[in-house]
């Protein structure tokens, strides 16, 4: 199967009610209409979703693994972020 | 092949083969499809008829009450006892012919189950209500193809365009009536097809005409599914998809 030159949608699907839309995987589509079928084709055909939502993959920002360090490092060392200090009744945390 | 007496057990057989037959059809494309996506939504349309396939023989099975199983009639009969209409057994062509002949089936289907679903036979109301739910899906997916492809390119219309041309003459076939048909619906068991040929006229109108396409006139009609006179596709097909019950009678995995 050769590349289809279609855009690409990312396809989220939501396992019941009240659950959240989860990244579920990506289709090729040229429109939305047919994003939403082939999400519907390709990741709901055994009872995983009762809600699909597509987007344009291009639509997404995502931070770059170079961004790494000045993203994510400042949290790591000051644990006065966390809320380790008291204890919430029922919840357990690392 | 003479007709059997059983008018009931013909009407199911007329429904699971056509399942029967178009999902084995629509299985020919598993892996080759033009795209991931619709290799994998043919195929699932492909296991939909399974499913409603096996239901309508097991039934077909037990309404004849002679020990016979869903997978004995499919496996184990000739092409001359199979009562699958004769556009279902018509070969996949591109793509395009495929896609034509999976809407014209689907659309006959969503009206004809429309209708079965008040059927007096509880079990066709309930395999008919099944059933349409997946249709429902089948119609939407083929005629947004045949949209696409028919108002597309000059490429894909002029395919779209000789579909239609390969495949209309089996389309009489779907709305032909017998003394099956006629009994049935005496007892409000089956369905007016001159019902269903009124919806589908219009819905295939609508659809060509989005789709750029025109419905074609004055075509000499060919029928004989009822009789089980069928095209010389229906042999070989049933050579592929019988071959191993026949050449490992029994055998089981």
């Amino acid at each position: 199967m050769s590349d289809t030159q279609w855009p690409l949608w990312e396809v989220f699907t939501q396992k019941r009610q009240g659950a959240p839309h989860e990244h579920a995987g990506s289709v090729h589509a040229p429109d939305k209409e047919m994003a939403l079928q082939n999400a519907r084709d390709v990741y709901s055909r055994r009872n995983e979703a009762i809600s699909l939502w597509v987007v344009p993959s291009e639509a997404i920002v995502a931070s770059t693994p170079e961004e790494v360090g000045s993203f994510f490092d400042p949290a790591n060392d000051k644990a006065y972020r966390h809320p380790n200090f008291y204890k919430t009744p029922g919840v357990t945390l690392d | 092949m003479e007709k059997t007496t059983n008018p009931l057990f013909e009407y199911c057989l007329r429904l699971g083969d056509t399942s029967l037959i178009l999902s084995q059809r629509l299985g020919e494309w598993c892996g080759h499809g033009p795209i991931l996506e619709e290799d994998i939504a043919l195929t699932n349309i492909a296991l939909d008829f399974v499913g409603q396939a096996t239901a309508f023989l097991k039934y077909a099975a037990q309404v004849e009450g002679k020990g016979r199983t869903e997978d004995d009639l499919s496996f184990l009969r000739d092409a001359r006892e199979f009562r699958n209409l004769l556009i279902a057994e018509q070969p996949n062509g591109d793509y395009g012919q495929t896609i034509m002949r999976q809407f014209l089936v689907s659309t006959f289907l969503y009206y004809f189950y429309g209708e079965l679903k008040s059927s007096k036979d509880s079990m066709f109301a309930a395999l008919a209500e099944k059933s349409l739910k997946e249709v429902t899906y089948h119609l939407r997916h083929s005629s947004s193809w045949v949209i696409r492809l028919g108002d597309g390119t000059e490429e894909s219309y002029k395919r779209m365009k000789s579909a239609i041309d390969e495949l209309w003459l089996f389309t009489g076939d779907m709305f032909d009536m017998d003394e099956v048909d006629k009994t049935l619906i005496t007892q409000g068991i089956a369905v007016d097809l001159n019902k269903v040929k009124a919806s589908w006229d219009k819905k295939v109108k609508e659809v060509f005409t989005e789709a750029t396409l025109a419905i074609p006139e004055n075509v000499f009609m060919v029928k004989g599914s009822h009789e089980g006179k069928h095209t010389e596709y229906l042999g070989h097909l049933l050579a592929e998809m019988q071959v191993l019950p026949r050449s490992f009678p029994g055998a089981q995995w």
